[in-house]
């Protein structure tokens, strides 16, 4: 199987359904000429050509706007966002507009369009550009939000995200851009609303998504060595939830830790802490530990940028905490 | 002399403006009565802007509206029992009940609705003059908004993109003075919003909205320019409210004689005064025969709200996701039983040859080297 960026295996994804169906097309700034601020869209314009590849105006509102109009009268939009943070300047036409068509309409529009981009720390950028903002889509009724750490999640998604009827929202990452992974050629397709056990283990299960799923998996090798049998659910889908491969998971090893990259009040992983205490009280043997990021802004300083992130060593904490085991 | 107009033309602009009047005094009615709650944002007075733009285009044209929406689906032919049950929160309205007065749609009509966010349906409809461009169709999009619309960022941002791709959209702002209750020209730096259009290099140009002919004529014009693929226009059509901002709002902010001066320039009058003297032979009788019609139109159409039951509570659970397969609901199918035929279809991704060149490339690179230069 080749071994693709993640960036990379997105474009394999945009280039096959743009392929596959002619009105699907992406639109955003710099994703043209530019080849995409962060290069996923690269080669495309030459490709497709220039209403199918569309350098947009520094408009986020407009165009993601433009962008549901045309999805309600029967094209596929990709909007990439360059980043979540600038999208929030478009959250009214995503939440206002493109998650309630469906309903405002009694069912007689759809809106099948994706909005994509990097969340997350992007490194030494300071507070505007370093938030996790997928809490806040995935309140929202009549959106998706899908979160993939690897590449070939990443492509797979994607295409499931392009053929979904409904609008997606789809959190990459700056920091996973580059990363490697083996990603299926062709027809690979990854449902939406589907976690996925990254790593079987007996002993404690470990929730996450997008970047913090590495941290996650360091942390359970090195707990490995130490006889502790980590599972690692990686949930790839936000909204809707995958409830019951959580509660499964949960159900077999009675415990649970829960990393996001994001603040913790009104996190998601609030919403998993909720699945677990209402329909798996019973069976848990400690409480679930949460970790997260730090509920400050984020700094440009590299040692207040990394303190305020979750990584290995705190996960490791967590565990040891929710299997009693602290100071061993 | 002939007419410029058929005789035809100038009573269907009559009915169907009588209709609009008729049935938003009806609606007002009903909200006093209780039966309609919520915002109610009734268009009497403006029926000459939908009533005469509607006319001047053809039926598979996309319109889309803000708040102010019971007028124009109501001028595209939409049932008005419907629309007053959408208004009743009924299971028989256009959106089962769950939209209401601010959220009329009725896609069989090529209405794409009304929204309740101030200009927010502005950048939708440049997406759909997109979407048209994009498939190579010679259809034109309709948008009103308001006055008040003109100050938010989505009319700015959409028209800088609409200018540039040459999108086939005609902005019609009803200019109706006050955003709520306050005037324009108090939050305005430029009140003549029209003027706004050549920020963007666009085309611009007030009507007088009052006038239910110089409607017709300025968005025939606009609708053959947008069709030749020239670009949008921003109409200003000049216009005046009868009531209230909702029926929330009694209006204090204007004086009792503003109100009336404006009541003297009564589109509805205007027209028949007008018709009547084009040599067609015809008579107040003629004119008393339609309004007859029309009221009984919409006495049904408030008979049928009112006996049309409330949505039922499953109906929670649906229109949120799309499940796989479902299909769209088609209104007048679901609730009167009628074959709908004119359901919109597009060309499936494989069928479809996209051969528009948004941005040919020597264009692009004659810019590129222009940025380089004027450095």
């Amino acid at each position: 199987m080749p071994e693709l960026m993640y960036r990379e295996a997105l474009n394999q994804a945009l280039a096959e359904e743009m392929e596959r169906d002619a009105n699907v097309f992406l639109i955003g700034e710099e994703v043209g000429r530019y080849n995409g601020a962060f290069k996923v869209s690269q080669g495309l314009l030459d490709k497709f050509g220039s209403a199918r590849i569309i350098d947009a105006p520094i408009s986020e509102l407009g165009f993601t706007g433009l962008s549901v109009g045309a999805a309600a009268v029967g094209l596929r939009p990709v909007v990439e966002m360059m980043t979540w943070n600038f999208a929030i300047l478009a959250m009214d036409q995503i939440v206002n507009n493109a998650a309630k068509l469906r309903h405002m309409s009694g069912g007689q529009l759809r809106c099948p369009i994706v909005f994509r981009g990097p969340g997350g720390a992007g490194g030494r950028l300071s507070s505007q550009h370093s938030q996790s903002l997928e809490a806040n889509y995935a309140h929202f009724p009549g959106l998706k939000v899908i979160a993939p750490a690897t590449p070939a999640d990443a492509k797979g998604m994607l295409k499931s995200a392009i053929r979904d009827e409904n609008p997606v929202i789809m959190f990459e990452g700056e920091r996973l851009y580059a990363l490697k992974g083996e990603v299926p050629e062709g027809e690979h397709i990854v449902p939406l609303g589907v976690a996925d056990v990254k790593r079987e283990g007996t002993d404690v299960t470990l929730i996450t998504w997008s970047r913090m799923y590495y941290f996650c998996m360091e942390a359970a090798e090195a707990l490995e060595k130490e006889g502790i049998s980590v599972e690692v659910l990686d949930l790839r889908t936000l909204r809707p939830l995958d409830e019951e491969a959580i509660l499964k998971s949960v159900r077999k090893t009675n415990r649970a830790v829960i990393c996001e990259e994001g603040w913790a009040l009104a996190g998601i992983g609030a919403s998993v802490v909720d699945l677990i205490q209402s329909q798996a009280f019973d069976e848990l043997d400690a409480p679930v530990v949460r970790v997260t990021g730090l509920d400050v802004n984020m700094s440009y300083a590299a040692n207040l940028e990394n303190a305020t992130q979750p990584d290995a060593p705190k996960i490791i904490a967590a565990i040891k905490k929710v299997l009693y085991r602290e100071g061993a | 002399m002939a007419s410029a107009y058929s005789k035809d033309l100038l009573l269907t602009m009559y009915r169907k403006m009588y209709l609009l009047r008729r049935f938003e005094e009806r609606a007002g009615q009903q909200y006093t009565l209780g039966k309609i709650a919520g915002f109610c944002h009734l268009y009497i007075g403006q029926e000459a802007v939908a009533v005469g733009c509607n006319e001047a285009i053809r039926p598979d044209d996309y319109m889309l509206s803000a708040y102010r929406d019971h007028g124009q689906p109501l001028a595209r032919g939409s049932d008005a029992g419907m629309i007053m049950a959408e208004l009743f929160g009924r299971g028989s309205g256009y959106s089962k009940g769950k939209g209401g007065s601010m959220h009329i749609f009725d896609i069989e009509h090529h209405f794409y609705g009304g929204y309740g966010i101030v200009g927010g349906q502005i950048p939708l409809a440049a997406g759909m003059a997109f979407a048209a461009r994009y498939r190579n169709e010679d259809r034109v999009t309709v948008c009103f908004f308001g006055d008040a619309a003109a100050n938010q960022g989505a009319f700015h941002e959409t028209f800088n993109m609409a200018q540039k791709w040459k999108l086939p959209v005609i902005y019609i702002c009803e200019n109706n003075r006050y955003g709520m209750g306050t005037a324009i020209a108090r939050t305005s730096a430029v009140p003549e919003i029209h003027k706004r259009a050549s920020a963007y290099g666009m085309r611009g140009e007030a009507v007088d909205g009052m006038d239910a002919l110089k409607m017709y004529e300025a968005v025939k014009d606009a609708a053959a320019y947008c069709r030749a693929g020239k670009g949008p226009v921003l109409m200003e059509a000049n216009t005046y409210r009868f009531r209230g901002h909702s029926m929330a709002d009694p209006a204090n902010y204007r004086s009792k004689q503003e109100v009336e001066d404006e009541r003297r320039n009564d589109p509805i009058p205007k027209l028949r005064e007008y018709a009547l003297k084009q040599g067609f032979g015809l008579t107040d009788a003629d004119f008393e025969s339609i309004e007859e019609e029309e009221k009984r139109t919409v006495d049904a159409a408030v008979k049928f709200a009112d006996e049309s039951p409330e949505p039922s509570v499953e109906e929670l659970w649906r229109d949120t996701i799309v499940e796989p397969g479902e299909e769209d609901v088609r209104p007048r199918e679901r609730v009167l039983g009628v074959k709908v035929t004119n359901w919109p279809k597009y060309p499936s991704g494989q069928e479809l040859k996209v051969t528009w060149d948004l941005e040919p490339r020597a264009e692009a690179e004659a810019a590129d080297k222009k940025a380089g230069l004027s450095r």
